[in-house]
């Protein structure tokens, strides 16, 4: 990028200055030994194009909406359109949270965003032992179809776009918004959304698997598959860092543990015999957006970087769509304090800042009384604002990845990209990112990580305001988000209702379909179609899975 | 304090998967010198106590991050209570609001940890409350 002559220049200025800073080092020493970003990439004082030497610019940058993508998947980005305002929703009833989801949307955010509770999330119905304390506690409870219709009242499918965190019953809950998409009278090709659909990263840190990766890896092919035939606008899977990121991982390991991910899942999907450019350009992504705000503007840049070349160079994709990395992203849960929480809110506003000059697709930002409680009506609106100001106030949205071209993040993004490389190598050498020795690795190293991150806060390493430094008297907070706890008993009731006015016979038969599809190799989402509408349950539907696959056994790794 | 190593269970109820804070807190009880046993995630409150008797622990961690902590962290204790076994130090952490915590102090969870407790506190309160 700079001429030979160019950075002989510099270099020999920088020599001079090198001993200036070592003079004024003595004089004002410095406040850290050491400079360094958590994944691992020491700090200089200064960046200068010396930094840069090596650096192509067509090569390594590009243009927005060109490959490699390191600045946007779009040409104009946020010029044409602002990004999506999703703020993640859920909890208590269906009836709770289709009037949080119609809040949301009166108050001008743009898309919805679907928490479920744990059971649902497990494939258990609301009547099944382990649900107990469990049901709508960190989002909604849904047992059928009955559930969803109330869920979605008065919420027009067809012109809404919703992402449901749902990932080991994907294709169930899939079904059931189909079919209540078409009773509102919409066809299924007008839905629009996002499943999770990311089984692998439950293996790893989430925790709500149910069947075995080799089952789980065919039911995700089926999805891809199923979709790009039938809802074409539908996101078949968002490969997710977010929760890699809050287990503990550093920037890096979630570039590289996420990517890793995305590659076994295309990997299974070409063995299932599908063509990469019929389901590369379906797959979008799921990123944390952490405190240290230039090394989250260089890890998105670096992930789009190393995805275009998996997909273009790895997998041989040619539709420039499979090229690129879309994704969502939420600000960091693990950095809300529950001391001095209105402080969240000055987090999560630089967060998303970050986010939007990484260039994000969506954004979920965190309401400040989240250490403590699920979010208020006031502190989600709040969240929202924050939003709303980086979006139409302070200028950032004008131009397309204005920060490219700094030598530190273009120094810091490079720095990060081989990092990502050399953990997905491994991972490769592993086996792939399915695999139990793969997952076994990903975990020590998250661990590992998550441990030293709370050694650096608890010796003061790291600072964080409101915990071990700038502390203050507090008064007990106020107005925390309540879950009814009758919502149990009356799901349950709902649940004994639907059994009990649904056609039964019919759904005996519609789940030894489901058992008999589960053992051939026919693709299981138009069977799930089918049975949903009779209000054949969730936890049924995943009970028979269950009979036929068995059930993962967690890796316990500490 | 005798000589003998305490042994801690360290345990997941309920359906969440969040096991960050477990995890971390099992390490820092190790690296202090103790025993550590992590139960691993979706542990019932009978799975707990039978791995609790079986391991001939002193102390039961738990974390929730759900919210299910007010109907587990009690099951636990009274199970551990009916086994004979209710010297057994138990203590939870999570996200657990601060007027939850008499509740569930009156249930018989000696102490909770709430976000932003430095590892320390938990070593410290365990070998000071530890029954051995």
């Amino acid at each position: 990028m700079f001429k030979q002559d160019q950075l002989d220049k510099i270099a020999a200025k920088k020599e001079g200055w090198s001993a200036k800073l070592a003079a004024t080092m003595k004089k004002r020493p410095e406040r850290v030994e050491k400079f360094a970003v958590d994944s691992g990439v020491d700090i200089n004082t200064v960046y200068t194009p010396l930094d840069l030497a090596d650096m192509d610019y067509d090569r390594d940058l590009g243009l927005p909406g060109e490959y490699p993508f390191t600045r946007g998947v779009q040409p104009n980005l946020y010029r044409g359109r602002l990004w999506t305002m999703r703020q993640y929703a859920g909890f208590g009833s269906a009836e709770e949270t289709n009037q949080r989801f119609r809040y949301l949307l009166e108050q001008g955010q743009t898309g919805l965003s679907c928490a479920f509770d744990l059971p649902t999330q497990i494939g258990y119905d609301s009547d099944h032992p382990l649900a107990k304390g469990e049901i709508g506690k960190v989002g909604v409870a849904i047992d059928s179809l009955a559930d969803m219709e109330i869920l979605f009242d008065q919420i027009p499918l067809g012109k809404v776009s919703t992402s449901m965190t749902i990932n080991a019953p994907a294709g169930v809950l899939l079904a059931m918004y189909i079919a209540c998409a078409e009773k509102q009278g919409f066809n299924k090709s007008q839905i629009n959304g996002t499943i999770q659909n990311d089984v692998i990263k439950e293996y790893i840190c989430r925790g709500t698997y149910i069947l075995p990766p080799e089952p789980s890896m065919r039911l995700i092919s089926n999805i891809f598959e199923f979709c790009s035939k039938e809802i074409p606008q539908w996101n078949t899977i968002s490969i997710s860092g977010y929760h890699i990121r809050e287990a503990g991982a550093t920037a890096a390991q979630e570039i590289a543990f996420t990517l890793a991910d995305g590659i076994a899942y295309v990997d299974a999907a070409i063995k299932a015999g599908l063509d990469v450019d019929t389901f590369g350009p379906r797959l979008s992504f799921f990123f944390n957006a952490h405190l240290n705000f230039l090394e989250e503007v260089a890890k998105f840049r670096a992930a789009r970087r190393v995805w275009a070349k998996v997909m273009r160079e790895r997998f041989g994709a040619k539709n420039p769509r499979s090229w690129t990395l879309r994704f969502h992203t939420q600000t960091a849960g693990v950095s809300l304090t529950a001391q001095q929480p209105m402080v969240n809110i000055m987090r999560t506003a630089f967060e998303a800042l970050s986010a939007v000059l990484g260039g994000t697709q969506s954004l979920h930002t965190n309401s400040y009384d989240e250490a403590l409680a699920l979010p208020c009506d006031e502190s989600v609106m709040i969240a929202l604002r924050t939003q709303q100001v980086i979006g139409y106030e302070i200028g950032v949205c004008d131009m397309v990845d204005p920060l490219g071209g700094s030598y530190y993040i273009e120094s810091l993004t490079n720095g990060l990209e081989k990092i990502a490389w050399d953990y997905i190598e491994k991972i490769d050498a592993l086996g792939g990112a399915a695999t139990a020795s793969a997952i076994e690795y990903m975990q020590k190293e998250i661990h590992n990580s998550a441990y030293q991150y709370q050694l650096a806060i608890d010796n003061k390493k790291k600072t964080v305001i409101g915990v071990n430094s700038f502390h203050m008297e507090e008064k007990p907070p106020e107005g925390l988000l309540k879950v009814d706890l009758s919502v149990g008993e009356r799901q349950e009731a709902k649940l004994r209702k639907v059994k009990a006015e649904r056609d039964n016979a019919k759904v005996e038969s519609l789940l030894q379909a489901i058992r008999e599809a589960a053992q051939s190799d026919a693709n299981l989402i138009p069977v799930f179609v089918d049975a949903v509408k009779e209000y054949v349950t969730l936890g049924e539907i995943c009970g028979v899975l269950r009979d036929v696959f068995g059930e993962y056994k967690q890796q316990i790794v500490f | 304090m005798s000589e003998k190593r305490i042994r801690v269970l360290v345990a997941k109820p309920g359906l969440d998967g969040h096991d960050r804070g477990a995890k971390v807190i099992a390490q820092a009880l190790r690296d202090a010198g103790m025993e550590v046993v992590y139960t691993g995630l979706r542990q019932t409150p009978e799975q707990i106590v039978s791995a609790a008797l079986q391991e001939d622990v002193n102390v039961v961690g738990m974390s929730i991050l759900s919210g299910a902590h007010a109907t587990l962290f009690p099951l636990v204790v009274n199970l551990l209570k009916e086994k004979g076994a209710g010297d057994i130090l138990v203590v939870g952490g999570g996200i657990i609001p601060d007027e939850d915590v008499p509740d569930l102090k009156a249930a018989g969870i000696a102490e909770v940890f709430g976000p932003g407790t430095p590892l320390e506190s938990v070593v410290k309160y365990i070998q000071a409350n530890v029954k051995n």
